[in-house]
């Protein structure tokens, strides 16, 4: 018989407590027939490939270029992303808010993290933070401040809480140096923090 | 204008990856999953998932990464739990089968459970 070595590192790298426990709950779940593996796969693919800010970024670069489709957005963002195959996959309703001179959107979910998924996919993780959640509505200038944006004193802040029945995306103004691009081009400058309302449009790096 | 355009169609988006670990998202999908077969609907998901994220931002500030969805993952497994799919301890048992699975397997071959050849 072979002499085995004792090396401890041999077996495979321990997941953490919480990684265990989900694969406990998936082996539980896929043995009573309501999930299986190929099935999450894809959910994940979907999301960690798929749907993304881009999303958001192209509507928001039609909207700049194209004056009808912007007022039908603003005015029934429901039916146009529908017929766009992109309204809400859990029965959400969603609103477009602009930003203008006057006014400066922000979007938080104070409760937990609803967000457009369908749009700009899954949120980031300060977006779920104790942080965010609390502070967007009570000091939303604070926490622009911290991302870089500082509205104009002649510009007000206006936070939208986001529930399970209703999202928001931020349509940002078009800067001036974007002027006379293509749409895909424009759509290059869209973040996803200026459709949460945290950012602006920057100049894609070429 | 001229700029090229070679990847003007592509996304640009310096980000860190959409779940920073895999558990995330496989719990993630999990849950998605779950609604869509009408186990849930998402209007209580969302209930459920904010009073125990107030419940846990009393004791500490989440950060909105591992301790978000740990909050996330017992919201799941409490609602499994109240509608009868599984309970506390067949969870808990089945984490101790991963964890025997895991030290017992040795690194670079698939991790399997004792019982389950084909998993």
């Amino acid at each position: 018989m072979p002499h085995e070595h004792d090396d401890h590192n041999a077996h495979s790298l321990l997941p953490s407590e919480p990684a265990l426990r989900v694969r406990a709950l998936e082996t539980i779940l896929t043995r009573k027939g309501l999930v299986s593996a190929e099935t999450l796969d894809e959910i994940i693919d979907v999301y960690a490939h798929k749907i993304g800010p881009h999303i958001g970024a192209k509507i928001v670069a039609r909207a700049w270029i194209d004056s009808d489709f912007k007022q039908a957005l603003l005015t029934n963002a429901e039916s146009i992303l529908g017929e766009m195959k992109l309204a809400g996959r859990q029965g959400e309703h969603v609103q477009v808010v602009e930003n203008t001179a006057n006014i400066h959107n922000m979007v938080v979910c104070t409760l937990c993290s609803c967000y457009p998924w369908p749009l700009l996919g899954i949120p980031p993780s300060w977006y779920k933070s104790d942080a965010y959640r609390k502070r967007a509505v009570r000091e939303p200038r604070a926490v622009l401040a911290e991302f870089g944006i500082t509205p104009s004193q002649t510009q007000s802040v206006r936070v939208w809480d986001s529930t399970a029945e209703m999202r928001y995306l931020v349509l940002p103004m078009m800067p001036v140096a974007a002027a006379g691009c293509d749409e895909a081009t424009l759509a290059r400058w869209v973040t996803r923090d200026c459709m949460v309302g945290t950012g602006i449009p920057k100049a894609p790096q070429i | 204008m001229e700029i090229p355009d070679k990847s003007a169609t592509a996304p640009d988006f310096a980000e860190p990856p959409v779940f920073a670990e895999p558990w995330h998202a496989e719990l993630f999908a999990m849950t998605v999953h779950l609604h869509k077969q009408g186990l849930f609907s998402w209007l209580d998901w969302t209930a459920q998932l904010s009073e125990a994220l107030a419940a846990a931002g009393k004791h500490h500030t989440l950060d909105g990464g591992d301790d978000y969805y740990a909050v996330w993952l017992d919201t799941l497994l409490q609602i499994m739990i109240a509608q009868g799919v599984t309970d506390d301890s067949s969870v808990q048992a089945m984490q101790e089968q991963w964890r025997n699975a895991y030290v017992r397997t040795p690194h670079g071959k698939p991790v399997r459970l004792a019982d389950d050849g084909a998993d």
